[in-house]
């Protein structure tokens, strides 16, 4: 019993969502428009997180589930208790990093989430052709977007060079403070 | 008037023409944009799914710098950076994570600043004025889509109707144009995931695409760079998983009311779209 509850109020301490406030109406679900892709849909994914147990939350945290909710917010806008599962997703997928528990789905995502942090970590402001091409180094997808580039670049829409930014020092002690922290606490 | 500006990454890049109609609109109605010196990228998506300190430090920086220089309200053009200073500010509203964030930023950060979206300039700005200043009126039937991030979460941002939105459909009405009830105005177009999940970005927004257009849309209008790039951008791979392929543009509501007060295509970046724009 001990270890179930550790689960929940771990989750609760960091996101304040209590999740047992979820009445399991569903309403989250039928509004998430990536349900049919997920493992479960956000409704199924509370009641494994009520239950508490180890083995559940392992569920979840190798689900594609928390991988492909796009924190679009529809699920809080819609539930009548108020519960902030988009939030609670961050926490999630940040303990799937942290516990290597990525589900295959996950690899793009984040190969995209790490190129777009590495960009702004670099230039202070989003680089996208450098982006795009350490997502594809990331990725091995070398040929991704091969078409629309050319058209990009034609309407003038991608700097071939990164703006300029000046307070580059504070932007590395941002990073280092923060996710590069959280990285080594985690080694 | 004058009001503080952060353009944000998209806004210098892949949705220039975003930028370009809120200063040619902004020009033309004579509201002074001060750009924040040194801006950094908010963070978007990335950050808060990576890191939630880093995701709170980046759009503090933003917020800092400005209120260094004297701002005292700034306007957000982009729906998402909208959204992450906005959800910062209330986040920063907690002493433990506002001492925390001011250590790592080493920057003073009061968070006493206005963010405002282009829906919000407008609004201020006021609607009469901008009717008054109409010359070739928007007569066509359109569906105003604001997405997720302008709206959501409501208790937050407390902007809008949170299901059935009002302010772009207003602002088409006072140029002289037809909004329609539709089903899709708050849905999300995939966002984030244009890149890494190109397949489920074109299936989302191809639902929203179909029902505008199935309802007689002559073009969608948009707020958000995200949505805008998704649903024009991507309109070769959306129109692949639909039977019949979907022509309407995507334009901003800037570029909507630029049209209606006489400001000329290429300085309302309309030649940057991927779909070409015939209104």
């Amino acid at each position: 019993m001990m270890e179930k509850n550790h689960n929940i109020s771990d989750l609760q301490l960091h996101t304040g969502v209590e999740v047992m406030r979820c009445y399991q109406c569903g309403k989250c679900s039928a509004g998430c428009v990536l349900a049919s892709e997920m493992n479960f849909p956000p409704s199924y994914l509370m009641r494994l997180l009520q239950t508490g147990t180890r083995e559940n939350l392992d569920k979840i945290l190798n689900s594609n589930s928390i991988w492909l909710c796009l924190n679009c917010e529809n699920c809080l806008g819609r539930c009548p208790m108020e519960i902030d599962i988009p939030k609670m997703m961050d926490y999630l997928r940040t303990q799937s990093v942290r516990e290597n528990k990525l589900h295959p789905d996950s690899k793009p995502i984040l190969a995209f989430h790490r190129s777009f942090l590495d960009s702004i970590k670099h230039t202070g402001r989003l680089y996208e052709v450098g982006l795009v091409a350490a997502f594809k180094f990331r990725t091995f997808r070398l040929a991704q977007d091969l078409a629309v580039a050319p058209v990009m670049y034609l309407k003038g829409k991608l700097h071939l060079f990164p703006e300029k930014f000046n307070d580059r020092k504070r932007m590395k002690r941002i990073f280092a403070q923060t996710i590069e922290n959280a990285k080594k606490d985690n080694q | 008037m004058k009001i503080g500006y952060y353009p944000g990454c998209s806004l210098t890049g892949s949705s220039r023409e975003y930028n370009e109609s809120v200063v040619a609109l902004a020009k033309a109605l004579e509201i002074e944009l001060v750009e924040i010196k040194d801006w950094n990228c908010c963070g978007a998506t990335a950050a808060h799914v990576m890191n939630e300190e880093l995701s709170l430090s980046l759009p503090a920086r933003i917020m800092a710098t400005a209120e260094e220089q004297g701002l005292t309200e700034v306007v957000v053009p982009c729906a998402a950076c909208y959204n992450r200073l906005k959800m910062t500010q209330h986040e920063l509203k907690d002493d433990d994570k506002r001492g925390r964030v001011t250590e790592i930023l080493k920057m003073p950060y009061q968070g006493s600043l206005n963010i405002i979206n282009v829906l919000q300039m407008l609004d201020v700005y006021g609607a009469e004025n901008i009717k008054a200043r109409v010359t070739s009126p928007f007569a066509h039937k359109v569906a105003c889509y604001y997405g997720c991030l302008l709206v959501r979460p409501h208790s937050i941002l407390q902007f809008d109707r949170v299901e059935d939105p009002q302010s772009m459909d207003s602002l088409i009405r006072v140029i002289g144009g037809s909004p329609m009830d539709w089903a899709f105005k708050t849905e999300c177009c995939g966002a984030g995931f244009s890149v890494s999940r190109t397949d489920l970005v074109a299936k989302l927004s191809g639902n929203i695409l179909k029902d505008a257009a199935d309802r007689g849309a002559e073009a969608v209008v948009v707020a958000c760079p995200m949505c805008q790039s998704n649903l024009d951008m991507r309109r070769g791979a959306i129109n692949k998983t639909l039977v019949q392929p979907i022509d309407i543009p995507v334009i901003y509501i800037t570029q909507a009311i630029g049209m209606a007060l006489g400001i000329g295509a290429t300085e309302l970046g309309l030649k940057r779209h991927f779909v070409n724009v015939e209104l």
